[in-house]
């Protein structure tokens, strides 16, 4: 998954980034209203972890200004406030869950895929295809009811190409999701995962097509 | 508890009561004075009426006939006399007493016999020979009055209740308005601050509801910014804390040495940052509840500048501070340990913002009526300039240290000194300038 956290505090936000990129997810880190938007625009996130207090401005006319130009992203809110009014007010403006500071890092986790699966559509906390078992919370897979050994970066290919098996997902696709920015990323990086991924699952499991992607092969 | 409807009851149907009373009294003086004259009128004409009939009939028939004249319901009002100019009673009439009416020559008197008061008039006729009185008794005419007067008061006290009920329904009415006003305010909520209606208040009524709406509005802030700062204190507080906790549970949950490292640096960090905020909303409340008053001494600014900078010049920190000479001689009396408080937080603040190889330079202002410091920053947003004074607000240009009190603490101080703070952006755009205005009773005691 790749998460975009909006929160000023530099401590917390650095936390949130090694915390979550522990939990398996791809993490951007932004600091104020003005760069929320700019990221916002240019990059598609699976979820949105969003401060309310931000210094120039409300977390909340963050959020508003996502619904209103139609952005479905799924949005946890960090407050710090008990009043279950502000909370109300978050939810009712198009969040879809929330978390108060100071909070449990499992937790947070967990809600942000919990979000995540619930913007992707679906329920089942595990992705199944082809075999093939993968469980986000505790980043373990199985083929064929054994253990099944992958990398980090691995596991979020796979966890993209079994979303929606059968999709095609490109390459920039891929590489969007398993790095942030400013990370490196080498120009054969996603041909060299799925050549490991291809090891470990099988050949056929993953098909290139050509000059558009990869996709998941569901058996017939 | 006073009604203000009862009051007013009260009032109009007293000044109701009076002003009939007025009336009535004035009605019974002036029918009397119209009685009086009406009835000795009568009295003139029936002394002459009996003194033509003397002189053609003889006295007894006269007095006979004054009897006749005499109406049903005032029975024997009239008395006639007929006597000769001699002293002898000639004729009577049955109501009249024996003794003479009058010793008075012609005309009117008045005068008591046997404990009555009588009206005489009196004519002579020298060519008969006789006197004629005829007399009224006063008390009968008292009672024509007082019956005139009993006529016009029975009304009036039975209307009385009438007017009472229709003035007690009349206020009722009359004070509607402010019955809704009232029933309005009670209906609300506690958070309810909405100003009342007043496009159809009445005239009387708009001061009252212009007051409250005042009220509301300030009440209204006064919550809001009491709110404003609960939630920026929590945020202030929590967030630190949800970064140490976040940090703790990655160090306890990696096995990664270097991930580890990290997360317990930036928990040293939290901690540092926590400390510094606790020690600064100490310092505050101290300065709110006046604890931190003090002893006034006669403080010399330079000296206490180049502690201030000596202390707070941690190594590798690359702005370098300037403090004007002129400075040493520059002392003021105040508690010097209050006023260290302020100084050093405007200048940790300008340090902060000052990037390397800038200047912090400490001067006193051109008109001398305090000092100022300027940094090499940049500045503040003119809309954020106001608000800045204001607890945890923390502008754009926030530092990662900064929690948002440094310059409400200033502030606090300077008020006690009886001074202020004013902020403003360098000329150029290059930086901030803080200015301490000292009160002239304070201003420099070289």
């Amino acid at each position: 998954m790749r998460i975009l956290i909006i929160e000023d505090d530099q401590v917390l936000a650095a936390g949130l980034k090694v915390g979550l990129g522990l939990a398996g997810m791809t993490v951007d880190l932004v600091g104020s209203r003005a760069q929320a938007g700019e990221a916002l625009a240019t990059t598609a996130f699976d979820a949105v972890v969003l401060d309310l207090m931000l210094p120039d401005g409300s977390g909340l006319d963050v959020l508003r200004a996502m619904r209103q130009r139609g952005d479905r992203t799924p949005v946890l809110l960090l407050t710090a406030l008990d009043e279950v009014a502000d909370r109300v007010k978050g939810l009712d403006l198009g969040a879809d869950d929330y978390c108060g500071k100071p909070f449990d890092l499992d937790e947070l986790a967990a809600r942000v895929r919990a979000i995540g699966r619930r913007g992707a559509g679906r329920a089942a906390p595990c992705l199944t295809a082809a075999g093939i078992a993968l469980a986000p919370a505790t980043l373990s897979a199985t083929m064929d009811g054994q253990p099944l050994a992958l990398s980090r970066r691995e596991f979020a290919v796979l966890a993209l190409l079994m979303e929606h098996p059968g999709a095609i997902r490109s390459k920039s696709e891929i590489e969007d999701r398993l790095y942030g920015w400013g990370e490196e990323v080498e120009s054969n990086a996603v041909e060299v995962h799925v050549h490991h991924l291809r090891a470990k699952v099988g050949r056929e499991k993953i098909e290139t097509v050509r000059g558009l992607g990869y996709r998941m092969r569901v058996a017939p | 508890m006073i009604s203000l409807r009862r009051r007013l009851f009260v009032i109009l149907v007293a000044a109701t009561g009076v002003i009939w009373l007025c009336g009535i009294l004035w009605i019974f003086v002036g029918a009397k004075a119209e009685l009086e004259h009406v009835l000795d009128t009568r009295l003139q004409e029936a002394a002459r009426m009996v003194d033509s009939l003397v002189a053609r009939s003889g006295p007894a028939f006269a007095a006979a006939a004054s009897d006749a004249a005499t109406p049903e319901h005032y029975e024997r009002q009239l008395s006639c006399q007929i006597w000769s100019l001699d002293g002898r009673l000639l004729a009577r009439s049955g109501s009249a007493p024996d003794v003479s009416l009058t010793d008075e020559a012609a005309g009117f008197s008045d005068r008591r016999i046997q404990g009555e008061y009588w009206r005489v008039y009196t004519i002579d006729n020298p060519a008969k020979g006789v006197r004629v009185m005829i007399g009224d008794r006063l008390g009968l005419r008292d009672q024509l009055a007082a019956d005139l007067v009993k006529g016009l008061s029975i009304p009036a006290i039975l209307m009385l209740p009438l007017l009472g009920g229709l003035i007690w329904l009349s206020l009722g009415r009359g004070l509607r308005p402010l019955l809704d006003m009232a029933v309005e305010l009670k209906a609300r909520d506690v958070d309810d601050m909405r100003p009342l209606r007043t496009r159809h208040a009445p005239v009387e009524l708009l001061p009252l509801a212009k007051a409250l709406n005042s009220l509301f509005a300030k009440v209204e802030t006064a919550r809001r910014h009491e709110r404003d700062l609960t939630a920026f204190a929590a945020h202030e507080l929590r967030t630190p804390l949800a970064g140490l906790k976040t940090h703790a549970q990655i160090a306890l949950a990696t096995d990664d040495a270097e991930v580890r490292q990290g997360a317990l640096r930036h928990i040293l960090l939290a901690v540092d940052r926590s400390t510094r905020l606790v020690r600064q909303l100490l310092t505050l409340a101290k300065l709110e509840s006046g604890l931190a008053a003090g002893q006034a001494e006669r403080v010399c600014l330079g000296d206490v500048l180049e502690e201030i900078a000596a202390s707070a010049q941690p190594a590798g920190q690359a702005a370098m501070v300037r403090i004007d000479p002129a400075l040493r001689d520059f002392a003021i009396a105040a508690n010097r340990e209050t006023l260290a408080i302020a100084l050093r937080n405007l200048h940790e603040n300008a340090l902060q913002h000052t990037p390397a190889g800038g200047v912090v330079a400490w001067r006193i202002m051109p008109d001398g009526r305090g000092l100022l410091v300027e940094d090499e920053g940049g500045g503040m947003a003119p809309g954020e300039i106001p608000l800045a004074t204001q607890r945890f607000f923390r502008g754009q240009g926030q530092t990662p240290t900064g929690c948002g009190l440094g310059l409400a603490i200033v502030e606090a101080v300077l008020r006690q000194l009886g001074g202020r703070l004013v902020l403003e952006n360098r000329e150029g755009g290059q930086g901030l300038r803080a200015m301490i205005v000292l009160p002239p009773a304070t201003a420099p005691c070289p």
